[in-house]
């Protein structure tokens, strides 16, 4: 045998293996993606998230699945690099998934126009930019929670209750993670400076965000503000509240917007006790005391295992439970008008435009997904530090809809010329 | 390539650099471009083509850091910056201007050229560690301004979008037809990169790299060529990221951040330094072996793992096995898999007999 056809034959068996192993899917599932980011940059997240996510789809799939179909998750790492995105997109597209849950801005952006090409449903919550709630502009992304510019909003409509209904000749700082998702929110709030009468300055921390000494002097010693809104990521939280705390600043006049909000922030700036009266935002419901919640316990249980520790970490956990629900009640949608036959992805994303009135119990905000709007509403809650717990103390609300409105609309029609 | 030469003298300078020696060498390298060109596009799925296409960007970026590092032996951190300075470049041609790929696509190589012939200054006074660390504050302050400066990067969101690229009316849009546009250009990096290392200058390359003050002493100009070094391998580093920015249909320079730089060392490392073929395994190594380990990890760990817990699972072990093999093939071969190829084929040469 020549080395040439050996050569050839080494080939032939790796292309065989790789074809091979493709994963094997029972016909009469219905597969989800998900992309997750459990070993890269953003662990801390994705390994209570993805949990939350695969137990609500177990919890479903316990109770005899979706209109009497299973569902399989396909669950793939991407450790927060781009290239990895999208193959983990193919390989759904290979196994026919009708959905995709993405993770990670830079990975929304590269995968929204694949998404339209291939007619693929992808969520991306609390990711990729405000206006991908523009259905009209992105027809297969769904952002489905509050972008950062409703966030944005809803803090300074917070700030404004507690400063007693009225900003004028107020004065806010906004800190914020010095990448493009932290800049994000900055034309809603000059915006709203503007139109509020409220003086705004911007405090930028600089990747990796643990030396926030400066910024937050800054803050307490010159600026003095009345209210501050944070939007940091990673471990940037933990260490703003604790300098914070540091500089004697009353931390009931903070707001952290949704990635600077779990448990997990504030327990790492020193424990729940030190945070007392930290706010926070929140796109689900938190804590425990949810009926969901309770099923998915009580699925450990009947199973003879102890539910595991992710749970505890109500925030993270339950935005995955969040987004797996919203899933699978699109995915509800399109089976009902299917006929109960399985659906195409393009018919899964009608399923999600129809999603209203879904709210398992104030664990779903009260978001109404249309064709045009597919961020829902852009509702959010704020649970705050109270006695060692995050205690809710505002309800589903929309902070400054119409600007927000105002500002999409702007941005497709900027988009449109260019 | 796969075949046995005996007999073979070369008694002429023009057939000893010449990159066939013999016939057969050009019939394998057809048979590997119609396998490539007409049967892998027709037979393959989508899925696996959409995995080639992100080896033949790799390919192209690792040939560009391989000339400066392999073959020139300047180190630089700042390859992923490079590719941004080129995305951006081409988004903007795109975008403001409306011109088409093959405009924009030699322009962003251009502009990160240029970009990088700046970032390079330093290697003129210093070496080894020190150019990386220049390098790398060169990676920072490009991320940095791209970040900060609306006018590059088209607004807070610092992401422009770009249409498929398109060539008469034909538009490249499916994983299909991008493997076309893809191939062309790995195709052009690998023959470009092949024809250069022969050259006058890709000698000169090898002459610093070996020892720079005696290439100083025969005449080369080194700071000319070094500088021309950092300009080629940006080249291709901003033609990479242009390909990036079409491929993904939008320029985002969270894309290129410092990870990408260090990804791309690794392949070319992994592969083999200052070697073509050795840049390709490498971009083929690091690109595929975490997919690979994935889907076998999911074949086997099905059998020990719900699915919930596999997910766990299978991240963290595909970390740990990806950087145990990297660790393996470098123990067996630190010069990498180019040369434990090379070893395997001089194995064959004689086989059966040992020597």
């Amino acid at each position: 045998m020549t080395r040439f056809v050996k050569s050839w034959l080494g080939v032939a068996a790796t292309t065989a293996t790789l074809a091979l192993g493709g994963g094997q899917v029972f016909a009469q599932d219905i597969v989800f993606g998900l992309q997750c980011d459990r070993t890269g940059p953003t662990a801390n997240v994705g390994t209570v998230l993805c949990p939350g996510y695969q137990d609500y789809i177990a919890l479903v799939n316990s109770k005899g699945g979706v209109e009497g179909h299973k569902i399989k998750v396909l669950e793939i790492d991407h450790e927060y690099k781009v290239p990895p995105a999208i193959e983990a997109h193919e390989r759904f597209k290979k196994e026919g998934a009708v959905l995709e849950g993405l993770y990670g801005t830079p990975q929304t952006a590269a995968l929204n126009k694949k998404l339209e090409e291939d007619k693929m449903l992808g969520t991306s919550p609390g990711f990729g930019t405000a206006s991908a709630a523009d259905g009209k502009r992105y027809p297969y992304t769904f952002p489905i929670a509050a972008s950062y510019w409703s966030q944005a909003g809803a803090a300074v409509e917070f700030a404004k209750e507690k400063l007693g209904g009225k900003l004028k000749g107020k004065k806010i700082a906004y800190i914020f993670y010095d990448n493009p998702a932290g800049k994000e929110p900055l034309p809603i709030l000059e915006d709203l400076a503007k139109a509020e009468g409220f003086e705004m300055r911007t405090f930028a921390v600089p990747a990796p965000g643990l030396e926030m000494g400066a910024q937050v002097l800054d803050i307490t010693a010159r600026f003095k503000p009345d209210f501050i809104i944070a939007h940091l990521f990673g471990r940037a939280p933990s260490v703003f509240i604790k300098d914070l705390k540091g500089k004697g600043f009353p931390l009931s006049k903070v707001v952290g917007l949704v990635w600077a909000s779990s448990e997990a922030d504030i327990i790492a700036a020193g424990g729940m006790g030190v945070a007392e009266g930290y706010n926070t935002i929140q796109f689900a419901g938190v804590g425990k005391d949810y009926p969901v919640i309770r099923d998915i316990e009580a699925m450990y249980k009947t199973q003879g295992k102890t539910p595991p520790k992710e749970m505890d970490s109500t925030v993270l956990y339950n935005r995955g439970v969040l987004v797996a629900a919203l899933h699978v009640e699109a995915l509800r949608n399109a089976i009902k008008a299917n006929g109960g036959k399985v659906p195409t992805s393009e018919q899964v994303k009608n399923g999600m435009e129809a999603v209203k009135g879904f709210t398992l119990g104030g664990f779903v905000p009260p978001m109404e997904i249309t064709p045009a709007d597919h961020e829902g509403g852009g509702w959010v809650q704020i649970w705050t530090v109270k006695g060692g717990k995050l205690v809710k103390t505002k309800d589903w609300f929309q902070g400054f809809r119409p600007v927000i409105q105002k500002h999409l609309a702007d941005d497709a029609a900027n988009a449109k010329k260019s | 390539m796969f075949h046995r030469e005996s007999g073979v003298f070369k008694t002429t300078y023009a057939g000893d650099m010449a990159l066939y020696p013999l016939p057969i060498a050009k019939w394998t390298m057809v048979a590997i471009a119609a396998v490539f060109v007409v049967i892998v596009p027709l037979v393959v799925h989508e899925y696996y083509l959409s995995i080639l296409n992100l080896i033949f960007i790799a390919i192209v970026g690792a040939l560009g850091l391989n000339i400066l590092v392999g073959y020139t032996g300047q180190i630089s951190i700042g390859h992923g910056a490079f590719m941004s300075v080129g995305a951006y470049t081409a988004a903007n041609l795109a975008v403001r201007l409306d011109l088409p790929f093959w405009l924009t696509l030699p322009a962003g190589g251009l502009m990160a050229a240029l970009i990088g012939v700046i970032v390079g200054m330093p290697s003129l006074r210093i070496k080894g560690l020190y150019l990386a660390i220049a390098t790398l504050a060169g990676q920072l302050i490009i991320e940095w301004t791209i970040n900060h400066v609306p006018a590059i990067s088209g607004g807070a969101q610092a992401s422009i979008e770009v249409d498929r690229p398109s060539l008469f009316g034909f538009e490249f849009d499916t994983q299909g037809r991008l493997y076309f546009f893809l191939l062309f250009f790995a195709v052009l990096a690998i023959v470009a990169t092949l024809n250069l290392v022969r050259s006058r200058i890709g000698r000169a390359f090898v002459a610093v790299r070996d020892q720079d003050i005696a290439a100083e002493i025969i005449g080369i100009n080194i700071y000319r060529y070094k500088l021309l070094a950092f300009a080629i391998s940006s080249f291709f580093a901003g033609v990479c990221g242009v390909l990036y920015t079409y491929y993904f249909g939008i320029a985002n320079y969270e894309q290129f951040q410092i990870i990408v730089s260090i990804d791309y060392l690794a392949m070319i490392i992994i592969g083999g330094l200052g070697s073509v073929l050795g840049t390709i395994f490498g971009a083929i190594f690091i690109t595929l072996l975490p997919i690979v380990i994935r889907i076998f990890m999911e074949e086997v760990g099905s059998l020990f793992f719900t699915a919930a817990q596999m997910a766990n699972v299978i991240s963290g072990l595909r970390l740990g096995v990806f950087g145990g093999l990297i660790i393996f093939f470098l123990i067996v071969e630190p010069e990498g898999l180019n040369r434990l190829w090379r070893n395997i084929r001089s194995y064959f040469r004689v086989w059966p007999f040992s020597y």
